[in-house]
């Protein structure tokens, strides 16, 4: 289980989150919204052992992020960053392959495991192409299948955090990959992911954590945290919150 | 660019083009020695007597003058080769090469300084010369790949167009500097100091391919254990530390690890362009970029390479002989260019 206590962190002279209380819970979908600037990206680079807290600590099952054993680390938890910048040629399944690098289970059964991540990702008619041929949806469907396959079939004690990974997909892919992700916390892993549409975040979440200047200004279950005055408070954003007609969740409605 | 044959096959073929290079550089030259000839004074030299024909002309040749050629060449080709894919894995971009963000060029500073000052104090004993040489290569290698390194970082990010700039004036740098000592030099000095410019393995002697040996050894068989994790870093830095990977020593050991080839191989032949671009940007588009066959690839196609572009150097102005640094070049350059017209 992944946890930060009181967590801070500076950079460059400034202090770009500050305060932040999370414990992330198995099998649940965390949403991280904030506008932008507000150090959502901040906030993963810490929780993923990317940046040294100024304060405050992240802990894994209890330990220290630094005192991990780099490949220990990756058997139990998967970060998927805001956009890659890989310009090799590599085929679609030998990227996805390299989420099992940290394991060692064997040719075979890594072959099964990259095809349903593949799969998972809607990207199993994918295989077999060139990364560099694929457009820039297709691309991060690959990488979100990547760190799937990493941490495959998701148990619990694994944590997936994944860094606005609808940013560049279409409307039906956006649905797809965020049904993915939840049924992958339902097998028990713990996921966190940082999302810029409150419609899908109030869909698929179920906390959600409002981030302004780097500090938390809310979190909580989707009903309580879309409301008019924290989103006007956070995003200067005038909104009406209505219901789903059937799936029953909040509905964000700009006035 | 999905892999046009299988590695299999590749390994193959690029065996038997090794045989053949190896064959062509024992056999060719001024005075052209029949196979079995050439394979038996060979076998002499490992001390293994194969029939009873006189050959001592062919003995003579091959083993004062054309193995040692050979073992330089084959040692050049596959330690630049093996450094070349490093560099590209490292900047994780193809166009990545230790001539041109001037770790070639700052290994001949290096060199050169060894000896211009050498004989400056006198020269340098004949028994310690090639060790010398090699250190400061290393050491002018060394300072170039991470300063180039450095200037092409911001927050994180290697930025490939500020690395090539920097490989360039950190190549007019060095080749101003070498010029300095050039102007100041004395005749006899003069000459090291060209034959270090342009490349040669003219006048190889077992006495200077010992650290290269013993380099290419080291090289060959550090890199590819790092096979995987050079893969990995290809993704990027964060996403190679979050598949587990140390990433900064990672990089410290290919930094490191370049310095010492480049520098074994430049102050043992000089300078020789390209090799280190041209030989895994060939194998890639045959195999794809999996670094754990593209390693020794890289390593047998460079070994070929350079050997049969040596015989080229020999061949071609018989009996006087081309710079093999001008022949690289000739080749390589415009495929480099080829390579930026396909628009990556």
């Amino acid at each position: 289980m992944l946890q930060a206590e009181a967590l801070s962190i500076r950079r460059g002279g400034r202090t770009v989150l500050e305060g932040v209380d999370l414990a992330l819970q198995p099998g649940r979908v965390l949403g991280v919204l904030g506008p932008n600037g507000a150090g959502k990206s901040t906030l993963l680079g810490a929780l993923s052992g990317e940046l040294a807290p100024a304060q405050g600590h992240v802990r894994l099952h209890g330990q220290p992020l630094d005192e991990w054993s780099g490949s220990e680390r990756a058997r139990c938890l998967a970060v998927l960053p805001q956009s890659s910048t890989l310009s090799f040629g590599f085929r679609v399944e030998d990227v996805v392959a390299m989420g099992r690098l940290p394991h060692a289970t064997g040719l075979l059964r890594d072959r099964e495991i990259v095809e349903a991540a593949l799969q998972a990702a809607d990207a199993a008619h994918l295989h077999g192409r060139s990364y560099l041929a694929l457009s820039g949806g297709e691309r991060q469907r690959v990488h979100l299948a990547r760190v799937l396959a990493q941490l495959w079939p998701g148990a619990e004690g694994q944590t997936l955090l994944l860094d606005e990974p609808t940013s560049m997909l279409d409307p039906l892919h956006q649905h797809s990959i965020l049904q993915a992700t939840r049924a992958f916390a339902s097998q028990g892993a713990a996921v966190l992911v940082i999302l810029h549409d409150l419609n899908l975040a109030a869909r698929y979440c179920d906390r959600l954590l409002l981030l302004q200047d780097g500090r938390p200004q809310a979190l909580g279950p989707p009903d309580e945290v879309l409301r008019p005055e924290p989103l006007k408070q956070v995003f200067g954003l005038d909104v009406l919150i209505q219901r789903h007609p059937e799936q029953g969740h909040p509905l964000i409605v700009v006035r | 660019m999905n892999p046009a044959i299988r590695p299999r096959s590749l390994f193959i073929a690029l065996s038997l083009l090794l045989a053949l290079a190896l064959w062509g550089s024992l056999a060719l030259g001024p005075v052209s020695l029949p196979l079995g000839d050439t394979l038996q004074a060979a076998l002499r030299l490992l001390g293994l007597t194969l029939g009873g024909s006189e050959l001592n002309q062919a003995q003579l040749i091959v083993g004062q003058i054309r193995m040692p050629r050979t073992l330089l060449g084959l040692a050049v080709g596959a330690v630049l080769a093996l450094c070349g894919v490093a560099m590209q894995g490292l900047f994780r971009n193809p166009l990545a090469d230790p001539g041109l963000i001037g770790v070639s060029s700052g290994a001949a500073l290096g060199a050169a300084i060894a000896i211009v000052g050498g004989a400056a104090f006198g020269g340098i004993p004949e028994a310690i010369a090639p060790y010398l040489l090699s250190l400061c290569a290393f050491v002018g290698g060394l300072g170039v790949t991470a300063l180039v390194y450095r200037l092409g970082r911001r927050d994180g990010q290697t930025s490939v167009v500020t690395m090539l700039l920097a490989g360039i004036a950190l190549n007019a740098l060095a080749f101003a500097c070498i010029g300095l000592f050039t102007y100041l030099a004395d005749d006899a000095t003069l000459r090291t100091l060209t034959f270090w410019n342009l490349g040669s393995l003219n006048g190889a002697s077992y006495a200077r391919l010992w650290p290269l040996l013993l380099v290419t050894f080291a090289v060959a068989f550090w890199l590819p254990r790092r096979a995987r994790a050079l893969n990995a870093l290809l993704l990027g830095e964060s996403e190679a530390r979050h598949l587990g990977f140390e990433v900064e020593r990672l990089k410290r050991e290919l930094v490191f690890c370049t310095a010492l080839g480049v520098g074994a191989a430049v102050a043992a032949a000089g300078m020789i362009g390209f090799i280190g671009l041209v030989v895994p940007h060939l194998v890639r588009l045959l195999v794809g970029p999996d670094h754990r066959i593209l390693l020794p690839a890289s390593m047998l196609a460079g070994a070929s390479l350079l050997l049969l572009a040596d015989l080229a150097a020999r061949l071609v102005l018989a009996p006087a002989e081309l710079p093999i640094g001008i022949v690289t070049a000739l080749i390589g350059a415009p495929f480099f260019l080829y390579l930026l017209m396909r628009g990556r």
